[in-house]
């Protein structure tokens, strides 16, 4: 079914990620922060959606409450028909942060293995799994390497494998390529496209670049910061199958142009 | 090893010998003169100098006649002899080792418990902390009494004042070591659900490695101080800190200076054993050569 809509013109009945009102308040030492507020969105099943916003705007907190990492103070959230922290414990979710955070001392294999371990896969399903990821995102050769010997789009690869690695449904970005140059980055964009058509998950992913957010996604989430709220989500009208070029066509420069114009938005009222 | 290392070496243990022997000539030259004096014998420059380096009983022991006593004490003595230096010395480190370990397991489990629990962070650091304001020379020998009263003599006690000071540089290193995972890595650990026991084993312990090391360099080293310390008060008949006691009896400074050199040589080498073993474990995990 999700290979056929263009996605979220229809709504999907049950949404993956519902969330309702949502609001989340830190109490921090300098007084009360909004970091989110009045948030009412819908994710259906195999979407591609990103958050955009400049920083501040609560896009990763969203992303946080989603993985049960944060707690809202109001509203309600559902992650595949239940709570956050349901979702978490049966490991709906991978979670692929902004530092691919592999640790130092596994290699890339057991570094992609580490969850497997921890859900008390066997040993030989660990390792048909972590051949099976580490060949999506082609790092096949590299399972003996350490971290260090790795490039930084090549470990932020090897954190996506991990993520990938005990099949989750949901996977939740948090400005993964945030850190790599511009090269390395359309590149790793182009080999997500190809990933997410190949397993069909539900991604959500967090960018501050309008045409990473373009160039993904199915439907994107404008958000504007203090305190951080939805100013315009829109369903991206390009086909699933996007080469790289597709960046060049009136079509893309349309959508890039709304988001734009929706960001301006939010700003123009933290302006006043 | 590179020559671009070993000179500089050289010229260093070159030059600390040099001020030694001149040290040792001016402080052992007024008693060389009271015994011309009461020889009534005529003496050179030269006679002086060589006699300073000779005496029983210098102030300052010339460095040729520490060695040669530490050579007549190891090598030239049955390792079973009680003049045996390698015999106190085995003393001295059999009561180190037993500390150091009791005391490493001590405070890595302390530090287990203060990370773990809030409580224990509260109620424990404090009493980890002000154990360590008592002076040493003050409490080793109650440890001694205590212990003794209660059936515990020999090895153990001793071991115990090793331990006494050899758990802390391990607590304070490995609360720190083990609270050194970023948020980032504890979050990723939240993700996958794992277990309190499943973030200890796969992420804490295995991060807190370098700080394990570098803390339990420090107490190898501060549990030989300990193990001497202990020697001291409590009149043992051997080990290296008896040695050191008798000769401060007896005057004899040859004997004293080459047990403190045998005890400064013994912490050097259980200092780099921990650093080799260092180098051993953190390069088995991978770090960059």
């Amino acid at each position: 079914m999700d290979i056929v809509m263009p996605n979220g013109l229809d709504p999907d009945p049950t949404p993956v990620i519902r969330a309702r009102n949502l609001d989340l308040t830190f109490q921090t030492g300098d007084g009360p922060v909004r970091a989110l507020s009045d948030v009412t969105l819908d994710i259906g099943k195999g979407d591609f959606v990103s958050f955009i916003g400049p920083s501040g705007c609560g896009k990763t907190t969203l992303l946080r409450v989603i993985a049960d990492l944060e707690q809202p103070t109001g509203g309600s959230i559902t992650v595949n028909g239940v709570s956050p922290e349901q979702a978490r414990l049966k490991r709906a979710y991978g979670y692929v942060f902004q530092a691919a955070g592999l640790y130092p001392w596994r290699t890339i294999a057991r570094n992609v293995a580490l969850p497997l371990e921890i859900m008390g896969y066997s040993k030989a399903e660990q390792r048909d799994r972590v051949a099976r990821t580490l060949d999506l995102v082609n790092l096949t050769g590299f399972e003996n390497k350490f971290p260090w010997q790795l490039s930084g789009g090549m470990q932020q690869r090897a954190s996506i494998a991990r993520a990938l690695a005990f099949d989750a449904d949901i996977l939740l970005m948090d400005e993964p390529f945030g850190a790599l140059d511009e090269i390395v980055r359309d590149h790793l964009n182009e080999q997500l496209l190809q990933l997410w058509a190949r397993t069909t998950k539900t991604i959500a992913f967090v960018t501050h670049s309008i045409p990473e957010a373009v160039y993904l996604s199915t439907k994107i989430v404008v958000m504007s910061p203090r305190p951080g709220r939805v100013t315009d989500v829109i369903d991206s009208t390009l086909p699933r199958e996007r080469p790289l070029d597709i960046r060049e066509t009136p079509e893309f420069l349309e959508i890039a142009h709304r988001v734009r114009e929706g960001l301006r938005a939010g700003h123009s009222y933290e302006d006043v | 090893m590179a020559g671009g290392r070993t000179l500089p070496i050289l010229v260093v243990v070159a030059s600390i010998m040099a001020v030694w022997y001149v040290a040792t000539v001016w402080l052992n030259t007024p008693w060389q003169l009271g015994v011309y004096e009461r020889e009534g014998r005529a003496w050179t420059a030269s006679d002086l100098v060589v006699d300073t380096m000779a005496q029983e009983r210098p102030v300052l022991p010339a460095p040729h006649q520490v060695a040669i006593e530490i050579w007549q004490t190891t090598v030239e003595k049955k390792i079973t002899s009680k003049r045996s230096l390698v015999f106190h010395a085995w003393i001295t480190l059999s009561a180190t080792l037993l500390g150091f370990l009791i005391g490493t397991a001590l405070g890595i489990a302390l530090a287990v418990a203060i990370v773990h629990n809030r409580a224990t962070d509260r109620s424990v650091m404090p009493w980890v902390i002000a154990s360590q304001t008592i002076p040493i020379l003050a409490i080793a020998p109650m440890i001694i009494v205590v212990l003794n009263a209660v059936g515990l003599s020999g090895l153990l006690p001793k071991a115990l004042i090793s331990t006494y000071l050899s758990f802390f540089p391990v607590v304070v290193g490995m609360v720190k070591g083990l609270r050194a995972p970023e948020a980032i890595q504890l979050d990723l650990m939240r993700t996958y659900s794992a277990s309190t026991a499943q973030v200890f084993w796969k992420l804490r312990w295995p991060n807190s490695m370098p700080y394990l090391f570098a803390s339990m360099k420090v107490a190898v080293a501060i549990s030989l101080v300990g193990a001497i310390v202990g020697e001291l008060p409590t009149g043992a008949v051997a080990g290296l800190g008896a040695r050191l006691l008798a000769g401060s009896y007896y005057g004899q400074t040859i004997q004293i200076w080459s047990a403190l050199i045998t005890a400064a040589a013994l912490a050097a080498v259980l200092v780099s054993l921990v650093g080799l073993a260092n180098t051993y474990v953190l390069r088995r995990m991978g770090a960059r050569p």
